[in-house]
């Protein structure tokens, strides 16, 4: 898992950087991959970030989020590639596995967010008004005790659940497959194999969706925990 | 007897929790579908909140799907 990681973490600064240089070196052909890669950039720029917290404020925090998209993206892909533990000429190679199906590293992930959501809210309006507006204006003084907490606690509890949300995803995935495997072991029979490998199948190519789609709510949802943190409510 | 006891709450909580969810998700893709059949000029964006609600509803799921396979592999 975290060989995994490493590999993600690789692949995404071996291509970026080399996309990330061709506004400025002015060449436009990148090649067939690169300029795949493109649009995805641009989606995760003009209808995720740009969309939920404005051209202005985005720029800012474009990074940020590009970075946990595709972070997430090539670990959930390079998960869906089954490489198992083996060894060749005495050099142990130990397999790979999806690294998001980890706890420790969706909790990483969204310890970033937590960060981000504490550090620029009170940044961007200051410490003590950051707090002050953490519970809506308007409600009677009275409530305003009982609401901070609430507030307090509910950021934490987005945070873990962005945790659980991608932890659970990934591990379901899997888990149904190995069933679905786990039921031609269980019948010993050729008749349950052909049916258990359509429907392993099956959901390999569901978790290929959902690789994709927990990537974009991962990121989507940070971006409006963030936006809620900057932008107080009114 | 005890590890009887967690294995069947496990088994009732997924069961329970899955209704919860479906029902959920239901309810919101029949609405979001009955809003792009009035609206389709609208549809992208009725689409996207539909997948963060779904999201939400899903993770919420999920956490107490975790809290049964805990309960099933401790037991």
């Amino acid at each position: 898992m975290t060989l995994n990681m490493w590999i993600a973490g690789l692949l995404i600064f071996l291509l970026f950087r080399y996309l990330a240089r061709r506004p400025i070196t002015g060449k436009s052909n990148g090649g067939r991959f690169l300029n795949f890669l493109e649009p995805f950039v641009i989606y995760v720029r003009s209808e995720m970030v740009y969309q939920n917290m404005g051209e202005k404020l985005g720029r800012k925090f474009l990074p940020l989020f590009l970075t946990q998209f595709f972070f997430i993206l090539f670990c959930n892909l390079l998960g869906l590639i089954p490489v198992p533990h083996f060894e060749v000429l005495g050099v142990e190679f130990p397999g790979l596995g999806t690294a998001t199906a980890n706890l420790a590293v969706c909790a990483g992930l969204s310890l970033t967010t937590l960060f981000t959501i504490f550090a620029m809210g009170m940044l961007e309006q200051g410490p003590v008004k950051y707090w002050k507006h953490l519970v809506p204006p308007g409600i009677p003084v009275l409530l305003i005790p009982m609401l901070f907490p609430i507030e307090v606690v509910g950021i934490f509890i987005k945070s873990f659940a962005l945790t659980i949300r991608l932890f659970a995803n990934m591990v379901s995935g899997h888990l149904v497959i190995f069933t679905f495997i786990g039921l031609i072991f269980i019948f010993h029979s050729y008749l349950v194999a052909l049916p258990a490998v359509l429907f392993a199948l099956f959901i390999y190519v569901l978790e290929l969706f959902v690789a994709f789609l927990q990537a974009f709510i991962f990121t989507l949802l940070s971006i409006i925990f963030v936006n809620m943190a900057v932008h107080p409510e009114h | 007897m005890q590890g009887l006891i967690a294995h069947l709450a496990a088994g009732l909580g997924a069961g329970l929790a899955v209704i919860g969810a479906g029902y959920g998700i239901g309810r919101l893709a029949g609405s979001a579908l009955e809003g792009m059949a009035r609206q389709p000029e609208a549809s992208g964006d009725i689409r996207t909140s539909m997948i963060i609600a779904a999201a939400l509803i899903e993770g919420i799921a999920f956490l107490s799907l975790v809290i049964c396979l805990m309960l099933a592999l401790k037991a």
